[in-house]
């Protein structure tokens, strides 16, 4: 889903960037009226039942367990009581969890990138024949469901030893995303200015030299933004994890997280406690990567 | 591949226009592609055709398989759900989201600011940031029947006897996910189409404007007309996500009650994983795998056509 986002947003910063309201429409900053208020009222109403579950989760996973019999889940608490939190925590090892969760998210966000970098010079700056059908072929990996891949990957890192280990992991889900920072790559060295690359060639500059000391300082933007999105995306990854990495120790925050369905059915702020240090991290790269995310937007300025 | 195969002379001046040697540079994410795609997608249709536990050699039954599915109830009904989950993923969320945008873009962002209308998008993109799982957990708490936040809320303000058993009553339980894909996936085209409407020109809201045009003309006239090619884009993608959900219902329902709320992808990963039913997984995986296939070609056609850079 959020791939899809990069791409528009891509494709999008590809149109120059327009003058945003122009005067005419700023003047219009002043009548407010009635209407415009009551739009605003009617979309803050909207933003706060989107952020209603955030919300409860906060209050809860901070509640006396008797606080929520006695008032339920939508009273504030009395007091704070960071019990359920660290019995989560220290139940289920989740230091444990977001480690391997940096490993793994960490390894393919750059292992994906640098794979993406290769094919998309070779792609978008070597103009390598054939590259529509390859970029056609690479967008299979990307689209394909990964239920029809899991199957022969489970046999296969199983006979390579690779089974129930990060590595096996990072390799599959780099190769995955690769196939999507490929397909973005390429549009953008594709348009890369021809002169620089001819320069570099006249200076006598081999194709490494060029992809070293030209293409990826000035694509380090791009890269910054595929390297976000990757690491999001594998942080927020599933099915794969929840497959191949099947023992408590090798669990990511997601698949830990997921494993929990069913169980502290009983203990309800357990359950808000456990959906809060999920949501933690979630939040810490939100706040991050923000800067990163609008430079996506921004990408065209770059170029 | 063949087109390596070119004779001297033609390589030599392939070479002077386009430094050949470019091709090593596929090779690590070509290798990845065999290996990681190519060999496994061959070998689960191998698999789809036969008898196997995941134990033992698999038995060839050629497309017993495929015949199979076609009279299995299970198998339909997961696509019937498919079906209701692009209602949820792709058709409510672009209707929301092209709204949205444009009240948050032409309408909030002149009158109260950009601050505010940026703030307003945050909040509204907030919930696509959460691991699926945390989601997840999150929604199977507040659907709780006895103690869960809608429950409690609906018997607060004496509507008690709405409340219900959301997931765990097969009339209830398939909106009870949309409702779940639904929030998360509003942000997703309220920033995309935000993304899409700077590249509109002010000039023609003006244009309108001084002829008289109301907010909602332009909007019917302008902006849903400006933004169609995201809209193709934005439907056509999450329609693809919509036929690949497997987290929510994992988390959520385990596709429960009885089949109520499965899924080709978990219908598939039980039959992996839990009935030991490799074959008839991967026969369910394959079908999964070509419809998904030919909407992203679809999908690729029409992006290929609207971006520039490679294909000249």
């Amino acid at each position: 889903m959020t791939a899809d986002t990069l791409v528009r947003e891509a494709a999008s910063s590809a149109e120059p960037i327009r003058p945003a309201p122009s005067g005419r429409r700023r003047s219009a900053r002043a009548h407010r009226g009635i209407s415009g208020w009551a739009v605003l009222a009617v979309l803050l109403v909207a933003s706060l039942l989107m952020l209603f579950p955030f919300w409860v989760a906060i209050v809860n996973a901070f509640k006396p367990p008797a606080d929520y019999i006695a008032d339920g889940p939508i009273s504030i608490p009395t007091q704070l009581d960071f019990s359920a939190l660290v019995n989560f925590w220290n139940g289920v090892d989740f230091n444990q969890k977001l480690l391997n969760s940096v490993i793994v998210s960490g390894s393919v966000a750059i292992l994906a990138a640098a794979l993406s970098l290769f094919s998309a010079f070779a792609i978008g700056i070597g103009r390598i024949r054939g590259r529509v059908w390859i970029l056609a072929v690479f967008m299979v990996a990307f689209t394909i469901p990964q239920e029809a891949l899991v199957y022969p990957l489970f046999v296969l890192t199983r006979d390579l030893y690779l089974y129930d280990t990060l590595a096996g992991v990072i390799v599959i889900l780099a190769v995955l995303q690769s196939a999507f920072g490929t397909y973005m790559l390429s549009s953008v060295l594709g348009a890369f200015p021809a002169e620089v690359l001819e320069a570099a060639r006249i200076d006598g500059a081999t194709r490494f030299q060029t992809l070293r000391l030209i293409v990826f300082p000035l694509t380090r933007p791009t890269l910054a933004v595929l390297v976000t999105f990757f690491f999001i995306w594998t942080w927020n990854d599933f099915f794969l994890p929840l497959v191949l990495l099947p023992s408590a120790d090798n669990q990511t925050v997601s698949v830990a997280l997921g494993a929990l369905s069913g169980q502290y059915t009983s203990d309800p702020t357990a359950l808000a406690a456990a959906s809060l240090a999920g949501i933690l991290p979630a939040i810490v790269f939100f706040l991050i990567f923000q800067r990163t995310l609008m430079r996506g937007v921004n990408l065209g300025a770059i170029k | 591949m063949t087109q390596l195969s070119i004779e001297p002379a033609a390589a030599r001046r392939v070479r002077r226009e386009r430094p050949a040697g470019y091709y090593w540079y596929i090779v690590p994410g070509a290798a990845g592609f065999i290996a990681i795609v190519l060999l496994p997608f061959a070998m689960n249709i191998w698999y789809s055709l036969t008898r196997w536990s995941g134990v033992g050699t698999p038995q060839f039954i050629g497309l017993d398989n495929y015949t199979r599915l076609f009279v299995d109830q299970t198998f339909w009904a997961s696509f019937l759900h498919s079906a209701a989950f692009i209602v949820a993923m792709a058709i409510i969320p672009t209707a929301f989201g092209v709204f949205i945008a444009a009240v948050l873009f032409d309408y909030i962002s002149p009158r109260f600011g950009t601050r505010i209308a940026s703030f307003l998008r945050a909040t509204f993109y907030l919930p696509q940031i959460l691991p699926i799982a945390v989601a997840g957990v999150l929604w199977s708490w507040m659907y709780q029947p006895q103690y869960g936040i809608i429950n409690t809320i609906l018997r607060g303000v004496g509507l008690g006897d709405l409340a219900q058993n959301w997931l765990g009553d097969s009339d209830f339980a398939i909106y009870a996910v949309m409702n779940v894909l639904i929030w998360l996936q509003i942000g997703y085209t309220v920033v995309i189409f935000m993304a899409g409407l700077s590249r509109v020109d002010p000039a023609l809201h003006e244009a309108a404007e001084l002829d008289g045009a109301g907010w909602f003309q332009r909007f019917r006239a302008i902006t849903l007309n400006q933004l169609r090619p995201e809209i193709a884009v934005v439907v056509i993608t999450t329609s693809v996500a919509a036929l690949k959900v497997f987290a929510p219902i994992f988390v959520l329902t385990g596709g429960g009650p009885g089949t109520a709320t499965i899924v080709p992808a978990y219908f598939s990963f039980t039959n992996f994983f839990t009935t030991n039913r490799v074959g008839y997984g991967a026969a369910i995986a394959t079908v999964l795998a070509v419809l998904v296939t030919v909407i992203a070609v679809v999908l690729l056609r029409y992006q290929t056509r609207n971006t520039e850079g490679f294909e000249k």
